[in-house]
């Protein structure tokens, strides 16, 4: 099947550090009425969201969510219990085979309720990792001791990473404003520094997908996805190089990732980006992440799927022409999602 | 039996006894931790092994073959109230246990885990089931080097203990400040002008922020209900009714208990009013009500109830 | 509805209370090993893989498609979880149909399971905000008032659920992999068992199963090289509504209806009773059968027990129903609506082995969830679309 489909709005919450009273549902509304409102689309073809139940500790958490849709009469709906970034592949390949040719995605999380580091803890094998309580940021730790020793690369180079980050994220009135690091902060799990470590944050987002016409109709300048795909990794940090992405790779190269300008990349950790640009083959000439990433703006469930709404915006506004977003999930970026797109149809 | 015995029949120090080649090669490698067999001439392999096919009494070769340790239980018996000189002193099995790789079983005890003296066979005992020996860290060439058998790991208890600091949001956070004062709160929604209570700050319908709020009585109707015969923490006692409960200008109904009325006299249709603990037990929370209680007034005609269902 | 879609593998577990044999991964690997199995295939030749539960609350393990990323052979491929509440087994199967249709993947391997021993149902699906304003004790204390209203509304007589009960365990006494297997079932011996909820007796509830259902499906391409007969799709449907609002109709929720009117308009079906010729439908509680089958428009409002009780649904009826034994026989919630749809694909593949209907060429799978408020159906034919 073949059909343009682009991304065609993008909203989100400031993504904040502290709660600030507001629920779930509460975040999302407005966020989903500023999308409806832009497009001037209010019933969607399809509707996809991604959220997780352990972020609030109790089961089916996206049911009420559906409050925020408007979803009366009925709508043709799904949800996927991981970033959103996924929610919006599922919508994409509805839009590819369905007679629809518009499709409402979303992702929110509130970790601020819970200590998110332990409860990632709980994604991990049940037999022989979870028992042992490693948390992610130790894990990330491991990661980038393998990636650093492989590659030569230091931790000064760790470090610009996270101050090329947070200076971009000054510039953006959704993310975080935070301080260049500081070069004295002790190891909070060697060799990782707390300034290495991304924030975790509130929030929601909303994208609009739509085909053909559809998409020219409800944008001045669509963002056409080219190219999508993702691939995951094997679970085992010793079943696999975990100084490297081979399923960033993979993704990349079936997203035709050659030739970005500009790339959103859902790094958590300053070394996830150093694995990424040579997984997704970034050079110098890529910018990568002028909105600070989610380095400064890591609202888990929604960080994914802001990546690409990021990128989608700098081809709305002009920008670029060709870009990349990027979505991770899973301990270690052991899944991968590339979503590339370009500012005008091919062919 | 007088409560002690006039008479001991032991040999000082304990026999001693020459166990030969086979036996002696089966301790020897049971005190290194192996579990040995031996191949007959028919190509069986027995454990525990000995000089002769015990089908055919021709002698065995002398291939020696390393089994499990892993085994399956051929048959069992279980042990209530362990005697004196049982390897344990807790309930546990006998067992006919067939290392991998053998062709005849061993005797051994099988621990089952932690059970009451006169305990009942646990439901996991059964014939086929996977065990393995528990070795003793001390060993010296006897058949106790293993203490026992132990079932095959089948299940971990994985205790997890996760800690959140849940907050309502804004709308539940107000129903819940009403509810502590004493008042039920919903709120209008400006599209279907139904009044949603519990509030939520938006329509669920028509997805769109409420603007009006609304104070509601603590009056409503039974639209139906359930007659619950499963014990729940929160109800006063079994059986007991869980139903949609109408309140007077409400748009949508609200699950409650009733009480205060047989289960068997509830009605579709009942009128009922919100019973509020003491005043000085209130906090913030849905449990200042306890429960709806019947009101002394004619039931609510199906009809105008059926379009709540 | 773009590119053919059809199963040409189903692979089931043995559906228990416990199954203290397999590990989660083992369990998985169960039903995805029969499937490929089935179709002839081995895990390298899957292009991508679509997992689906309900909530990872009974495992404790958040999100634990991870961890089986590996143990269903997903390396290095695209791997994709759904949750949808009780209807994600369908709405799995919809989301994995959906690589076929696109023509993104050639075969695509979908798997549904859960393994609710590992803690309990009941807690697994009510642990509670302390900001919680309802009270609901167990799905049957949320469904009973419904199935009241339903009895209310429709005037049924009250021994329907009993025929419902009878009928579904009759039928899983045939099919190998049902969980609940009462020889001898009768009216009497479900009608001697107490009230939970009334009016839902114990014999008229679900099990509470450890199980997990895959399905191979395929390209046209590929479904052409498979060994067994493929069941094509005709049409896959989803549709959701929010749970409390002024104006829901709980008993017959117009989610369900919207769906099922949509999954008929792309099959091309006008009259679901005379040309379907079977239907594995997500009964939970008797009581439901009756619900659905007016909710699927079998017949019209406040005609579903009338069907029911002229023995319609039976396996020698006119119009069969849940020939497995169904949701009332074997219930790995996360798995339950998968099994629906593997069992209307095994029916018109004519591989349903003793619970097979006769001739049957046409079905519907159909699953729910929430509040009987998410809806997930598909229906299959013998025959290429």
């Amino acid at each position: 099947m073949s059909r343009d489909i682009a991304v065609v709005a993008f909203a989100q919450t400031p993504h904040k550090e502290r709660e600030d009273g507001l629920s779930e549902v509460e975040m999302l509304a407005p966020v989903i009425a500023e999308v409806k409102e832009r497009t001037g689309v209010d019933r969607f073809g399809f509707t996809c969201s991604g959220s997780c139940d352990y972020l609030v500790g109790t089961p089916f958490s996206f049911v009420s969510a559906l409050d925020a849709v408007g979803a009366w009469p009925p709508i043709c709906e799904s949800h996927v219990e991981t970033d959103a970034a996924w929610a919006l592949q599922e919508a994409y390949v509805r839009l590819l085979h369905e007679e629809i040719d518009t499709a409402l995605v979303y992702g929110f999380g509130k970790p601020s309720q819970s200590d998110f580091r332990e409860v990632a803890t709980q994604q991990l094998d049940p037999y022989y990792l979870a028992p042992l309580g490693p948390d992610q940021v130790s894990l990330a730790a491991l990661q980038a001791r393998a990636h650093l020793e492989r590659t030569g690369a230091t931790e000064e180079d760790l470090r610009a990473v996270a101050a090329r980050s947070r200076a971009a994220g000054r510039n953006n009135p959704y993310a975080l404003h935070l301080d260049d690091p500081d070069p004295g902060e002790d190891y909070e799990v060697a060799p990782l520094r707390p300034y290495d470590v991304a924030p975790l944050t509130d929030g929601a987002a909303a994208i609009v997908l739509a085909a053909g016409d559809k998409a020219r109709e409800l944008c001045e300048r669509p963002a056409w996805i080219t190219g999508i795909d993702h691939r995951v990794d094997a679970h085992g940090l010793g079943a696999r190089d975990l100084s490297r992405s081979d399923s960033a790779r993979l993704a990349g190269e079936r997203a035709g990732a050659r030739g970005v300008e500009i790339a959103e990349l859902h790094a958590q950790f300053t070394h996830e980006e150093l694995i990424l640009r040579e997984a997704l083959g970034l050079g110098e000439e890529v910018t990568v992440n002028p909105s600070g990433g989610a380095m400064t703006a890591n609202t888990v469930m929604a960080a994914g799927l802001v990546r690409i709404g990021e990128a989608a915006a700098r081809i709305h506004d002009g920008t670029a022409d060709k870009v990349l977003g990027h979505a991770s999930a899973g301990p270690c970026l052991q899944q991968n999602l590339v979503c590339v797109m370009e500012g005008e149809p091919r062919g | 039996m007088p409560s002690s015995p006039n008479h001991v029949l032991e040999f000082p120090g304990g026999y001693t006894r020459s166990v030969g080649p086979v036996i002696g090669r089966f301790l020897s490698e049971l005190r290194d931790g192996r579990l040995m067999g031996v191949r007959t001439a028919s190509g069986r392999v027995l454990v525990p092994p000995t000089e002769y096919d015990p089908d055919t009494g021709a002698a065995v070769t002398d291939e020696w073959v390393e089994v499990g340790p892993a085994g399956t239980v051929q048959s069992w018996s279980w042990v209530p109230r362990p005697r004196h000189g049982h390897p344990l002193d807790r309930p546990f099995a006998w067992a006919l246990i067939k290392p991998d790789g053998a062709d005849t079983a061993l005797l051994h005890a099988l621990d089952m885990g932690v059970h009451e003296l006169g305990a009942k066979p646990p439901k996991t005992l059964t014939t086929g089931m996977r065990v393995r020996p528990r070795w003793r860290a001390e060993r010296r060439g006897h058949i106790g080097d293993i203490e026992c058998f132990l079932p095959e790991v089948a299940v971990i208890t994985a205790p997890t203990r996760l800690e959140y600091r849940l907050r309502p949001g804004r709308a539940q956070d107000r129903f819940l400040e009403g509810i502590s004062q004493g008042r039920i709160l919903g709120d209008r929604c400006p599209v279907c002008e139904q009044v949603i209570v519990p509030m939520r700050g938006l329509c669920p319908r028509d997805g769109v922020p409420t603007v009006e709020e609304v104070e509601l009585p603590h009056t409503g109707t039974v639209t139906t209900f359930a007659v619950n015969n499963i014990p729940d923490p929160r109800a006063p006692e079994v059986p007991f009714v869980s139903a949609y409960v109408l309140l007077d200008g409400a748009g949508m109904t609200m699950l409650a208990l009733v009480a205060g009325v047989p289960a068997d006299r509830v009605r579709m249709g009942m009128r009922v009013r919100a019973a509020w603990r003491p005043r000085r037990e209130w906090g913030r929370t849905m449990d200042n009500i306890k429960w709806f209680e019947p009101l002394d007034e004619p039931d609510v005609p199906f009809e105008r109830i059926k379009d709540y269902l | 509805m773009g590119e053919p879609c059809a199963v040409i593998g189903v692979g089931q577990t043995e559906y228990r209370t416990r199954r203290l044999d397999v590990s989660m991964a083992g369990l998985v690997r169960e039903a995805a090993w029969r499937a490929l199995q089935d179709a002839g295939l081995d895990w390298g030749d899957i292009d991508a893989v679509v997992v689906g539960k309900a909530p990872d609350l009974f495992e404790g393990v958040m999100m634990p498609e991870a961890y089986l990323a590996d143990a269903l052979g997903a390396r290095g491929k695209p791997l994709l979880r759904v949750h949808t509440a009780g209807s994600v087994g369908g709405s799995t199967a919809i989301v994995a149909a959906g690589l076929i249709h696109s023509g993104r993947h050639e075969r695509v391997l979908t798997v549904a399971w859960e393994k609710q021993s590992e803690s309990n149902a009941t807690w697994a699906l009510t642990v509670e905000s302390p900001h919680n304003t309802s009270l609901v004790v167990g799905a049957g204390g949320y469904f009973a008032p419904h199935i009241r209203a339903y009895i209310a509304r429709s005037g049924a007589p009250t021994h329907i659920g009993t025929l419902v009960a009878v009928k579904d365990r009759l039928n899983a006494l045939k099919n190998p992999y049902a969980h609940l297997k009462i020889p001898g079932i009768s009216r009497e011996m479900v009608e001697s068992t107490p009230m939970l909820w009334e009016p839902i007796r114990y014999l008229e509830t679900c099990p509470s199963s450890d199980g997990a259902c895959a399905m191979v499906l395929a390209s046209e391409r590929a479904a052409r090289r498979a060994p067994n007969p493929p069941a094509w799709v005709l049409g896959a449907a989803m549709r959701s509504e929010p749970l409390f609002f002024a104006g829901r109709d709980t008993v017959n929720p117009r989610a369900g209806r919207d769906a099922a009117a949509e999954v008929y308009r792309q099959a091309g079906i006008t009259d679901p009773r005379r040309e379907l010729d079977c239907a594995e439908v997500y009964v939970p509680f008797s009581w439901y059968e009756p619900m659905w089958l007016e909710n699927l428009g079998f017949c019209g409002e406040g005609e579903g027990w009338k069907l029911t009780e002229a023995g319609a649904t039976a396996l020698d009826g006119d119009i069969p129903w849940n020939p497995s034994g169904g949701v009332l026989s074997s219930n790995p919630i996360g798995a339950s609506g998968m099994i629906r749809f593997a069992e209307a694909a095994l029916q018109v593949r004519g591989m349903a082995g003793e619970h097979q209907v006769d001739g049957a060429r046409t079905a519907l799978g159909h699953a729910y969830g929430g509040g009987a408020q998410f809806f997930a159906m598909w229906i299959v034919g013998s025959d290429k679309p």
